[in-house]
Parts: structure tokens; sequence; C-alpha cells
């Protein structure tokens, strides 16, 4: 099967050649997936997926630049994948000459360590284990209390796959993956209302991930915690964003700046380089090759080596993340942050990216603070990158007198992430890894919150 | 190609190009099917697509996909089962069909169940002479630049320009047990247009606007089409360069017509879908009957008016859509129903099964949603207000669907201060709770609008096409957050 994936990514190259590409890539992502949901005692769906997808990017030369397309199809006959080859540097022909286009004229990878992205021993897990493992979530979550009357289900999941990456510079390799999966979602009730909320637990191999018992318990407290939630009235507080909250804020932090938004103009972080954007307390990391990490990979999509950027050091922005393209229209290096799917072009993705943990813990946080917030869910679309405006409900719980007194609702909270950035005046000291971003619970001194007048 | 050829082109397709007939497709349902299994059908799903994307000035890449693939899927009592493969040949079929039945227990039925048609919808609310994707990209790439000029030539404040034509066509076809055999050709279209507009202090602000639907792209392709989406967008990105910061707190707000019907769709759409109130996960379960809106507000899901984008002549499950009431003249009527939680439920699939594609089981999911015209005339319904809101266009919106709590971001929001619409605001997030909202509306306005064709609706990880639609209207005492104390 490995031959084939890199065999097939061979002949799309030579082909996109033949047909008058000056320079082409391609890329096979190969998945095996399956997946089930147990509700209450009763299994309510075993999925099973088996899916190939090649994609070709061609550039084609013009007297000012290259021309560029992006063909994908999950269509990998012999006669199919040299038709898409040929049409993918037709449908380049029409496109616009682009001086920054082009393949990386960085060095390619040529060191490709085992991040351990899989154990092979995790193929030999039946749909049978799966299905007792998400009952087991079930159950437990069931167990914590009686107020736990229903559930949205748990659900295990495992997805495996391959990636050949290769472009006519002669880069041609491949990696394999993994990502496990368990989750619950629990409903708790009492008095008529009905809250849930859900935990997870994801990794690269089976044998880092939470038990199903865990999951389930976890996932039953926070629904717990949401019982007898009101609202509270329009004020100005200091607002804590837990584990779970701090890694959404970071993911929206992200986005501004990715170099694809500098080069347009369309965040406001463009040109604030070397400049200190965020409190002393902020320290961010990419970096593609932690082992067993959700984001690693030896490569990326241009396949460049992933390495470790420094992004904010002390408040201090150090780095954009770029790929190639976004890197030449800022007269700056790739810094190896190029994803790549089968249908789409090379752009900026992170790999695995966290904020630096600090000293305090949670507790700690909301111990010392008189009056305040505590963010446990962000939900709505409500972030301009282009403005750092920043408007999203919330859910969580009112601090008065360094404890939480009582579950809050329906109410928002609001601000320019520019000024969130440097009102961070404490940090926590735990990570937890839910996915490829990661932050510790954090403070923001000062922010509206909007509920009854 | 005529109607008729292009409407069974999905059987057609499958038989020339995957050597699979309907007799292939009766065994396989065959294979699913034992005792216990109370239903089994197949998905078969065609799909190419096709985007340019315009930005400083030039169009630097396009792009072609073509997704294709069939998913089998068995059901017994609650539980499904589903294998889905890209690979379209009998084979692999046969094996999905083994997979998908490992979730009931005892034997296969064994031999074929017959399924019939002619594999065409019952009518065709989108018929089109050419397909979006055949289109050439020359053309589109075209249409791009001239509204690139326009935009450049209309305020020199206007930095960036991105626009998009984005093209779908995809052919689905469902078998089934009951014996189903319907096949469906659904084009897909949209138009994108975002501008990054200066003012001469550096203060940057975008806008956006969009349209689509399922109907000719010749018809976005024309300056009549594209035009009013460029000169929208380039209006909004100014608009919001004169925008204050937004009040926070409690307030009367005015929705205006269109868009705004968002509010529908995230505050009693989705807690209306058939499986949260078959598992009873929903606020709004048992509650049939009950008071839920205020009197004169009547809600409907339609997937039947042409040319919609979130219109449908079948679902994805193959049943025919429809106009569904979901509350009438302020009471709860109804729910939007897939085949299993119809089953279950022990009613009839509401014809709103709908799946993102081939890989994905369906659900009960949303087309059309909006609230009917009321008496009102809308320049009155904001005279009515001393001092409030005033909001045109959102972005997103969530709701979580046990608690009810909804929230959605306003793209373009003004205050009202005496009756009258005063300054522009940035940034206002309404939220709210589902199952009261509506009893606060106080005025429904007599100028019912749909939204322009872009919305999209996520679900447990799976997007499908959607519309809104609403009439002016005053809601009382919403939570509008911002920063202004």
């Amino acid at each position: 099967m490995t031959a084939d994936l890199l065999e097939t990514v061979r002949r799309a190259l030579d082909r996109a050649g033949r047909a008058g590409a000056h320079a082409a890539d391609a890329v096979l992502v190969e998945s095996d997936s399956v997946e089930t949901r147990v509700r209450g005692e009763e299994i309510d769906f075993v999925t099973q997926a088996r899916e190939q997808t090649l994609g070709i990017r061609a550039l084609v030369k013009g007297k000012e630049g290259l021309r560029s397309a992006i063909t994908s199809t999950s269509d990998l006959a012999r006669d199919a994948v040299e038709r898409l080859a040929d049409d993918t540097v037709l449908l380049a022909r029409a496109t616009a000459e682009d001086p920054h286009a082009g393949l990386p004229e960085e060095s390619f990878a040529t060191d490709l360590p085992d991040l351990g992205l899989v154990d092979p021993s995790d193929r030999e897990i039946t749909m049978e284990e799966r299905i007792d493992e998400a009952r087991r979530a079930e159950r437990s979550a069931r167990d914590v209390d009686p107020r736990i009357c229903n559930s949205e289900g748990s659900e295990v999941s495992s997805t495996f796959s391959r990636v050949a990456y290769g472009n006519t510079t002669g880069f041609l390799s491949e990696y394999e993956s993994a990502v496990h999966s368990r989750s619950s979602m629990p409903i708790a009730s009492e008095n008529g209302a009905m809250q849930t909320d859900h935990w997870f637990s994801v990794a690269r191999h089976r044998s880092g991930l939470e038990e199903p018992e865990a999951v389930g318990s976890r996932a039953a407290q926070r629904a717990l915690t949401r019982l007898g939630a009101r609202r509270v009235r329009t004020c100005e507080v200091p607002v804590i964003f837990d584990g779970v909250t701090a890694r959404s804020l970071l993911g929206n932090l992200v986005s501004c700046l990715s170099g694809y938004a500098i080069y347009r103009g369309a965040s406001f972080l463009a040109g604030r380089l070397e400049e200190t954007i965020a409190s002393e307390l902020v320290s961010v990391v990419d970096d593609g090759r932690l082992p067993g990490g959700l984001g690693s990979r030896p490569f990326d999509g241009e396949g460049l080596a992933t390495r470790r950027n420094a992004v904010i050091e002390r408040g201090r922005l150090e780095s954009y993340l770029l790929d190639s393209y976004s890197g030449r229209k800022l007269g700056m290096a790739s810094t190896g942050n190029a994803g790549r799917s089968a249908g789409s072009a090379p752009r900026v993705t992170t790999t695995n990216l966290w904020i630096e943990p600090g000293t305090g813990s949670l507790p700690e946080m909301i111990a010392s603070t008189e009056r305040g917030l505590l963010v446990t869910d962000l939900f709505g679309f409500g972030f301009n990158a282009v403005t750092g405006d920043f408007s999203r409900g919330v859910r969580g719980a009112w601090i008065e007198g360094g404890e939480t007194v009582y579950a809050v609702e329906e109410i928002t909270i609001a601000g320019n992430l520019a000024l969130m950035l440097k009102g961070i005046d404490a940090l926590g000291s735990e990570l937890i890894w839910l996915g490829s971003v990661a932050a510790p619970a954090l403070r923001i001194e000062r922010m509206t919150v909007a509920g009854e007048s | 190609m005529s109607d008729a050829a292009e409407s069974t082109a999905p059987l057609t397709l499958l038989r020339d190009r995957f050597g699979m007939d309907p007799r292939s497709l009766e065994e396989v349902i065959g294979a699913v099917l034992s005792r216990q299994v109370d239903h089994a059908d197949l998905f078969f799903e065609y799909t190419t697509r096709d985007s340019v994307l315009l930005e400083e000035g030039i169009v630097k890449s396009g792009d072609r996909h073509l997704e294709q693939g069939i998913g089998v899927r068995a059901q017994a009592g609650e539980r499904q089962g589903y294998a889905h493969s890209d690979e379209i040949t009998a084979s692999s079929a046969m094996l999905a069909a083994s997979t998908a039945r490992a979730i009931s227990e005892g034997p296969s039925s064994s031999g074929a169940v017959a399924v019939a048609g002619s594999g065409a919808p019952p009518s065709d609310l989108y018929p089109v002479e050419t397909a979006p994707t055949e289109v050439p990209v020359a053309a589109k790439i075209a249409v791009l630049n001239a509204i690139d000029a326009h935009l450049r030539r209309a305020d020199p404040r206007i930095q960036q320009v991105m626009a998009s034509l984005v093209s779908e066509h995809r052919h689905v076809l469902v078998a089934a047990s009951d014996g189903t055999l319907v096949g469906d050709v659904r084009p897909l279209v949209r138009i994108n247009v975002q501008v990054i507009a200066e003012d001469e202090t550096g203060r940057r602000e975008v806008g956006y606007q969009g349209a689509g639907g399922r109907f000719e792209i010749a018809r976005l392709m024309e300056e009549e089409g594209w035009r009013p989406v460029a000169d929208e967008a380039a209006r909004l990105a100014l608009v919001n360069l004169e925008a204050q910061p937004c009040p926070a707190g409690t307030m009367n707000v005015v929705l205006g017509p269109g868009w705004p019907g968002i509010l529908l769709h995230e505050a009693i759409g989705h807690g209306l879908e058939g499986d949260f109130n078959r598992k009873q996960t929903s606020t709004f379960a048992n509650r049939i009957g009950e008071r839920v809106a205020a009197e004169g507000v009547t809600v409907v899901d339609d997937g039947t008016i042409a040319e919609r984008r979130g219109s449908l002549n079948v679902d994805d499950e193959g049943v025919a859509t429809q106009r569904t009431v979901l509350i009438e003249n302020g009471i709860l009527r109804g729910y939007l129903q897939d085949r299993l939680n119809a089953r279950l439920m022990g009613v009839s699939s509401t014809g709103n099964g709908r799946r993102e594609s081939y890989a994905h089981l369906p659900m009960p999911r949303m087309t059309n949603t909006f609230m009917l015209a009321g008496q009102d005339d809308p320049e009155e319904i904001i005279r009515s207000v001393d001092k409030g809101l005033y909001a045109v266009t959102f972005g997103g919106g969530q709701v979580d669907i046990t608690s009810g709590k909804f929230v959605f971001s306003a793209s373009e929001a003004y205050r009202i201060e005496n009756g009258a619409i005063t300054a522009p605001v940035k940034g206002a997030t309404l939220i709210g709770n589902g199952p009261d909202v509506l009893l606060r509306v106080s005025r429904i306005g007599s100028d019912l609008a749909l939204d322009l064709g872009v919305g999209s609706c996520g679900k447990d990880g799976q997007s499908v096409p959607v519309g809104v639609g609403l009439p002016t209207i005053r809601v009382d005492d919403m939570t509008v957050g911002g920063t202004e104390g």
C-alpha cells in the first residue's frame, strides 16, 4: 500500500510536468476511521470508513511569475489521475501570473524523526472493545449523581492516516499518524431545567487517553456545576478563563498571526512584529516536533522541516506563522507552518501551539479574585481579526469573595483582544492537551460583562 | 440536455461510469436486511466543485475537486450501522453492507430487495441549462476582475478586495429497503465579496456580502447579479469605519428583514430537530401544543422553494421535502424529522433527513426557516422604540439546544434613539433563551424577506447549506453584548 501512495504521487507529478507545468506538487491522504456512540445502554451508531484523496498543484511559467491551480479527486484510477494532472495544468493557464507563487526555496526536510504519531498495536482494537469503552464512559457519567438523567451519548473513535507528499524538486516522503478519542456528553436536570456539558480525551496513542470512566465522570461533574445558572447584571469585572476556554482565546489570537492575514492587512497585529502586544506573563510557542503531539508532523504541507517557533516571548511578538508564499509576500522565510489537505492549496496552520504555563493554579486564581467571572464555555463567533473586537456568549460561574457562588449563563463578555492580551494578570500552571492547541487558565484584569440591566 | 434526462442522471452515471445497475443496488440492500433490520439504504454521490478567488487585484489560483463515494446503512431499533467508501464498485458496496448490518443480530435475509422508480425526483425545483462547473473558469475570472475594478473606482478608502465564485454540481441517488429509488441533481452557486477599508487615521474595518442559490451561475456573472453584492460589501466596510462601541445590557431590539432570520434558526430551529426531541435532550421536548411565541408569530421550514440554497427536491434519504409549520400563531406545532427519528416517534419523515456528504450519517436538519409576515409597517416599528438597537446584518450564531441558550453576532447594527436610527455600532452580540425569546416579539413587519443565499449550518461536525428569512420584528428586552456599560 505504501509503495502505491508514493507511486501515485510520482505519477501525478510526472504527468503534470509532461503537460507543461514548470513545477508541481501533490499530496495523497489516506484514512481509515471507526467511530461508535452509545447512549444509555443502547448503541446509537457504529460507522466505518475508508477514504483516499489526491491533491495536485500545478505551477505554469509566465513572463512575470507563475500561474497556479489546485485540483483534487477521490478517483485514483491511473487514467483518472493522469486526466486530473492534465486538467490542473490547463486550469493554471487560465489564472493570473503571480511573482510570489512557487514551491519553497528553503531546503526541504531531510531528517524525518519518528515523532511517535501512531502505535501499531492500536490497530488490533475491535469494534466490540470500543463499544464497551463507550458504555463504560456512559455508565460512569450516569453513576455520578441521580441528577444525571439523560445524555447525548458517549463516543469512542479512531482514525489512522497516511500522508504522502512530493514535488518536482525531487522531494518525496510520507508519514503515518493516528488520532483516538473518547468523549461523553451527559445531561443534568433539576427543577425542570436541563444543562449539558461534555468532556473528552484525545491522543495519538490509545494508551495516552484518559480512562473511559474518568471521561464520563468529569463530563457529568461539568454538567452538574451548570445547574441553577442565572444571569448577572451588566458590569466590568476581572474575567478568568479555564484551560478549555483559554484555548479558544488562543485560537482567536493565532488567526491574527497567520502570514495571509498579515499581508492582506486583515489582522490587527499586522506590522507589530517585535512590539509588546501582550502582558509579559505571556509566551506562546508553536512546535511541530513534540513527540506524540496532536499537531506534530515531520514535514509541513510543502515538504519543509517542522520546527519550534517562539511566537510571543514575554509579551513581545517574535514571529508570525508563515508558509513559503506568505513568507515571500512579507520578505521572510517560511516558519514551517504550511498546512495542506488534499483539497486545498498550502495555507498557514499551527502545529502544536501553546501558551507557556505560569505558576498559579485555577483555585488560587479564583481565591485571589474578590468579585469576577469564571468562564467555562465560550460560544458564538463574535471575533473580528481586522480590529480585534471580541464579543462572545459565555457560561461559567460568578465569583464573590474569592469563591464561586453560583453558575451563570445567558451573558456575554466583550473587549478588544489587543487590550485583553495586555490585561492578562495571572496564568495557571496546568496545560491540558485537548487537541493541537493548549493554554493554561488565565485571568484578564477587566472586561465588560453584559447581562441584566 | 433535457430536464428528464438530467433528472435521471445519477442512475445513468452510476451504471455507465461505475458499472452498478438497479439490480446490483437491490442485492446490496438485500445483503443489509435481516429480521432485526428495520430499514436499509444506499447513498451514492458524485460531486464536482470549482472555485476562483481574487485578492490583491488578481486571480492567483483556481481549484477544482471531485468527490465521489457510496454509503450503506442499516437501522435496527435506535441503532444505526454505517459504512462508506470512495471506491464505487459492487464489491465495495457489498463489503460496506456487511459492515453496516453487523449492528443487528441474526442472519441476512439473503437475496435482493426490489427497488423501483425512474430514479427521478417528483419535481425539479432547480433545473439548470448549464451545470455551474461546466462554465469555463476563464469567464468566472473575468467577472472577479470586473468586481475588483468596479470597487477600486468606487472609493479611495477601499484597500483590499477579496472576491470568489464557487460552483458545485452534486448528483445523489438513494435506494432503500422500502423500495425507494430516487436521484437528485443539485446545482449550488455562490459569490462572496469582502472589502477592507481604511480611513485617514489608519483605522481598518471589514465588510462582507454574498449571494447564491440553486440556479444558473450566469445570473451571478451578469453585472446586475454581482454589482449589488459588491456595492453592499463596500458600503458595509465604510459604515463600519464610522461605527462606535456597542452598548451592553438589556434593551429593545429591532431586527431587519432577511438574514436576521438566523435568530429563528438558532433560537428555535435546532431545538425542534427530531433527534433531540426523541432523545428528550431539547428544551422543546414534549412541548407540542404549548405557547412558545407571541401571538402572530408563525414559523415554517420549507424545503420546496424554487432555487433557494436551502431547498431540495428530495432529502438525503430520498424523501420529498415539504413545508412544515413549526410554530403557528405562537403555538408549537411540529418537529423536523428524518426517517430514523420519525419511525421511533411514530410519525412521518418531514423530508429533513440531510447529510454533508456520503461520508456522513443523515440527521434531521433545517432547509429554509422563516417567520411569516405580519401587519406592521417596518418604519413604524423603529419609531416605536425609544432607546434600543437596530440590527440588520449578522455573522454566525450558535445554540445549546439543551439549555436553550443561543448567541449571534451582528455585523451591521445601529443605535435607536427616540424612535430614530442614529450611530452605527460594532461588535454587537445578541444572547437569549430559545423558549422565551419569541414570546417577547412585540411587532411583526409586513416586509418578509429571505436571505441572499449564503447560509451554512453546522451540526455534529456536518455542514449543510440552509436559508433563513424574517420580516422586520421588534423583540423586547434582549441582552446585547457590547463594551459600553
